[in-house]
């Protein structure tokens, strides 16, 4: 048996298709799930993928925290079930309160696409359990509003207690605090980070590495042996 | 003010229209008046005015685009021609591509990031009027002289505008070009290319037929933006006349595209529409005009039914509103609700203006009130075309003279004098690294892009499961053009041309964009001609059909046109990407091999512009046989794995590409300069029909015979080694110091 991964499409999400290929590839079977659906139809884990949900008007991910499907996915992220957002899905998550912080405009003021190296904080997560405590791996990143930002209090509580999950290598590419990548809520199973591990699945796309896979062969295997 | 229906305008024949502030001419008003054998309404009027302007009748060029046609080469690959919204071309595995380049040249001067932005909102919807999903578009720019303070307005707008549409409209941008030069001060050149997959059996028409059938108009609702807006784009000035004092650049909403993206190919996948088209240039008036002539019968709408954002718009402003992300749709009425039903979904407002007729007019409707009643083939069709008189620049023949021998332009000749031109090239703004540009554009998105800038051509998988993929380059040198029209054309598709065949695809299929100034001067309209005569004869030597385009004229400002600059794209496919190659030199060892002939040629290069702001000459010869087995080769050599690595030679020579694929692959390079060739023609000439690969030094016998036996010129001028490009005896460039030079320029221009 193998597990159910869903990722929701919701209005202007453009990285679903992505997620669904990275979930496929890592020998799981991926569920398209529906903004309007409140319907998580028996998936035992999701990805809110990237994109411009919304527009991104108003404020990125601040509409979509609203869709019906949200409803079901925080009632039972709060229950356990292990959810990951990446860049557009990372702002649904802080909209949605299920992780803290908040995503300001990059610093330099543009949209940033490049081939990004991180540092793997916490490898205890659900979602990146396949990965050395403290490996360096290679992701794609591209957006326009990946600045983290959160109160001192937050910071410090999410560092005090190894929230972080991912750091930016090799300078910091839109002056996010502490150079945070990433973050997790203290359970562990919601994980948030503005670059795109889906897109680093396959040797001959994007950035001609693999480093993304582990992402979807942590929760695989995490779902599996559950 | 009185409603001017059709039957108001029977019996007030008299009444003064402002057709010249329409931008029409007096003898075209009169064959309006005459086609309809009474005055026009003033809907009427508005409908031929935009479609009769330069930009959607093509009145000045359609004499010498013919030849596109006429000289077509056969090719199995076609499947629709020029004519439709965008050609189509067979790709093999029952999958066929659609692409096509255009330009938003004007409104991106007026205001560049809306006119970028909504250049490839345009685009995009022609790719998917084809049924085609879009899966990348590229974007060729040409910007002023990048030490005028306009060019600090213009650069970051566009850049941007084409950013924000398209990295939120979820297409990967995959190449393209950024020229600079003070020619297009003030007409910089914004063209966009959008590329789309389909199968064979889900290519749509833009055609209109059974009676009975609904017209649906979905997407964004109709306002005020954009009036008027496709007389301005192809007049010659910005101040020409129109109805209402609103912008007449429109604004994007990429998001509302987004949604027309999915809601549309839902519809097509569940069959449900006749006809489709999208509005673009000229709104409603070319898409119900353009519907209705194709189809089989006529057409009646009622404006009534628009959904407007603006309550106050006239029934005129309607129809010449070029509000964004619209799309009209012919749906038989039992599959209506199905097709409003998936609007729905999509939260895509959708409504039906009207219905397919019996007859052979366009009637149009306004509080139940008639007023327009035309032939739709009139406006769509039968707009006027002028043979423009041509001549030959008075000053063409000087220019020509004006060669950069070395008597003229002093050379380099010591190694410090070669190494220091060779700095001062790669740091130049044209040969300068561009990706603070490159990197406001998402790549990665649909997760399918096998090459993206800066390689020699964009390369997107197309089916995941057998690999295969297809390749995409574009490229014009308005100096060279500017040279010898001809002959400049034909560089711009020989380049394109092997830039697909240097990443290993095979070329199928072309499309053109042609930037010129005005067609009013004899001058620039021989320029015109000469151009588009040489591109037609390319095309059919290389038996790559044109297979669709845009002509944007005027762009000039006063008396001073802009190079002439035809910018061409093509498109190739490759049978399995993972087959691909690259441009970085990566592997230590490799040998480095020049393939073709190197010979004196620096008129219109970049040295000559770098070094002594000088353009003259004769641009370098073409052999276009010579490209052709130039690219067998380097399809060969990739599918049978004979080299890693292959970087065409254009502009800035060899240097410039070994350069480049040295910072990229982080290698370095010792060359040796060829028997019999001076250093300088060998690092800074820009003769044509040439690449530089790097072989495995496994390969190397196997690649110089299959060279050998087919007759192309293979000649070792190096290895891949260390961490400097060393020109054997004459200089050393450590890499550090190259990239140092190379990189950063752009961002030192604008800030």
């Amino acid at each position: 048996m193998t597990a159910r991964v869903g990722v929701v499409t919701f209005p202007g999400s453009l990285d679903d298709r992505d997620a669904l290929r990275a979930v496929k590839l890592a020998g799981a079977e991926p569920v398209a799930l529906w903004h309007r659906d409140k319907d998580l139809h028996q998936v035992d884990a999701v990805v809110l993928p990237g994109g411009f949900s919304y527009g991104d008007y108003l404020r990125a991910g601040a509409i979509s925290r609203f869709s019906p499907v949200m409803e079901t996915i925080i009632e039972q992220a709060k229950g356990g079930m292990p959810v990951l957002g990446i860049c557009n899905g990372f702002q649904v998550l802080t909209e949605s309160h299920l992780l803290p912080g908040a995503m300001l405009r990059n610093n330099h003021l543009h949209f940033v696409c490049k081939d990004q190296k991180l540092r793997v904080e916490n490898n205890t997560t659900a979602w990146t359990s396949d990965y050395a405590q403290g490996q360096e791996i290679m992701i794609p990143l591209k957006n326009m509003d990946g600045r983290f930002t959160a109160d001192r209090r937050t910071i410090d509580e999410l560092e005090a207690e190894g929230r972080v999950v991912f750091r930016y290598l090799d300078g910091n590419p839109n002056g996010s605090i502490d150079d945070i990548a990433g973050i997790t809520n203290a359970a562990g199973n919601v994980v948030g980070l503005m670059p795109h591990p889906e897109h680093a699945v396959e040797p001959l796309i994007g950035t001609g590495g693999t480093d993304g896979t582990g992402f979807f062969t942590s929760i695989l295997k995490r779902l599996v042996n559950a | 003010m009185t409603l001017d229906t059709v039957k108001n305008a029977s019996e007030t024949p008299d009444v003064e229209l402002p057709w010249a502030a329409l931008g029409l001419k007096e003898d075209e008003y009169l064959k309006i008046r005459e086609i309809l054998g009474r005055r026009p309404t003033g809907a009427e009027l508005a409908m031929y005015s935009v479609m009769w302007s330069e930009h959607c009748s093509y009145k000045s060029s359609k004499v010498h685009l013919r030849q596109f046609g006429e000289k077509a080469p056969q090719s199995d690959a076609m499947l629709v021609g020029i004519g439709e919204n965008a050609g189509v071309v067979d790709v093999g595995q029952g999958y066929a591509v659609t692409f096509k380049i255009e330009s938003h040249n004007h409104p991106s001067y007026v205001e560049p990031y809306q006119g970028a932005a909504t250049g490839v909102g345009g685009i995009v919807r022609d790719i998917i009027s084809m049924g085609a999903r879009p899966v990348a578009v590229m974007d060729p720019l040409r910007f002023g002289a990048p030490d005028h303070p306009d060019t600090k307005r213009v650069l970051p707008g566009v850049v941007a505008g084409i950013g924000g549409y398209g990295n939120c409209l979820g297409l990967p941008n995959i190449g393209g070009e950024v020229v600079f030069d003070a020619c297009y001060q003030g007409n910089p050149l914004v063209n966009a290319l959008a590329v789309g997959v389909m199968k064979h059996e889900d290519i749509h028409l833009a055609k209109a037929s059974g009676a009975g059938n609904k017209v649906v108009l979905y997407g964004a609702r109709t306002g005020g933006d954009g009036i008027g807006g496709a007389s301005i784009l192809a007049s010659e000035t910005f101040e020409g006349g129109t109805p209402t004092k609103r912008p007449a650049v429109q604004v994007g909403d990429p998001f509302q595209e987004k949604l027309l993206i999915e809601c549309t190919l839902e519809a097509f996948r569940a069959q449900l529409v006749v006809g489709i088209q999208d509005l673009g240039a000229a709104g409603l008036s070319c898409a119900t005009s353009e519907l209705a002539s194709n189809g089989s019968g006529g057409m009646r709408c009622d404006l009534d039914d628009v959904p407007l954002r603006d309550a106050t718009l006239t029934p005129e402003e309607i129809l010449m509103s070029e509000s964004q992300e619209r799309m009209c749709a012919v749906v038989e009425p039992e599959k209506i609700d199905a097709f409003l039903a998936i609007c729905e979904k999509w939260d895509v407002t959708a409504t039906v203006i009207g219905e397919v007729t019996d007859g052979d007019r366009l009637e149009i409707f306004w509080h139940g009130e008639k007023i327009v009643d035309v032939d739709p083939r009139t406006v769509a069709h039968d707009g006027p075309v002028y043979e423009r008189p041509y001549h030959r620049p008075s000053w063409q023949d000087a220019l020509q003279a004006d060669a950069p021998t070395a008597e003229r332009l002093a050379r380099p000749a010591t190694g410090d004098e070669l190494r220091a031109a060779v700095l001062q090239l790669v740091g130049s703004v044209n040969q300068a690294d561009k990706s603070w540009i490159t990197s406001q554009y998402d790549r990665f998105v649909l997760g399918n892009t096998v090459l993206a800038m800066p390689e020699d051509s964009g390369m997107i998988r197309v089916d995941e499961s057998t690999n295969l993929g297809v390749a995409i380059a574009t490229d014009g040198n308005g100096r060279y053009t500017k040279l010898d029209p001809y002959t400049g054309s034909q560089l711009a598709l020989a380049e394109a041309y092997r830039n697909v065949a240097a990443t290993g695809a095979k070329p199928l299929a072309v499309s053109d964009c042609l930037n010129f100034g005005s067609p009013e001067d004899p001058e620039v309209m021989w320029q015109f001609a000469e151009a588009t005569r040489g591109l037609a004869d390319g095309c059919l030597t290389l038996g790559t059909p044109v297979t669709g385009g845009n002509v944007s004229l005027y762009n000039q400002t006063g008396s001073e046109a802009i190079h002439p600059t035809p910018v061409v794209a093509v498109l190739g496919v490759i049978d399995d990407v993972t087959r691909r190659t690259p441009m970085a030199f990566a592997e230590e060892g490799q040998l480095v091999y020049l393939l073709g002939t190197t010979e004196d040629e620096l008129g219109g290069s970049a040295w000559a512009q770098v070094a002594h702001n000088h353009l003259g000459g004769l641009p370098p010869k073409l052999d276009l046989d010579r490209e052709k087995l130039l690219a067998e080769i380097l399809i060969a050599a990739s599918r049978d794995g004979m080299i890693d690595a292959a970087h065409d030679l254009s502009d800035g020579g060899l240097i410039q590409a070994a350069v480049e694929s040295a910072l990229k692959g982080g290698q370095g390079l010792r060359l040796i300069v060829p028997d019999g060739l001076d250093p300088f023609v060998f690092l800074f000439s820009e003769s044509a029909g040439r690449a530089i690969v790097s072989v495995p030094r496994s390969e190397e016998l196997r690649f110089t015979e299959m060279c050998g036996v087919r007759g192309l010129p293979a000649t070792r001028i190096g290895v891949v080694d260390g961490d400097v490009i060393e020109l054997q005896g004459r200089f050393t460039l450590p890499l550090a110091e190259l990239r140092e030079a190379n990189t950063g320029v752009i961002e030192a221009l604008l800030a």
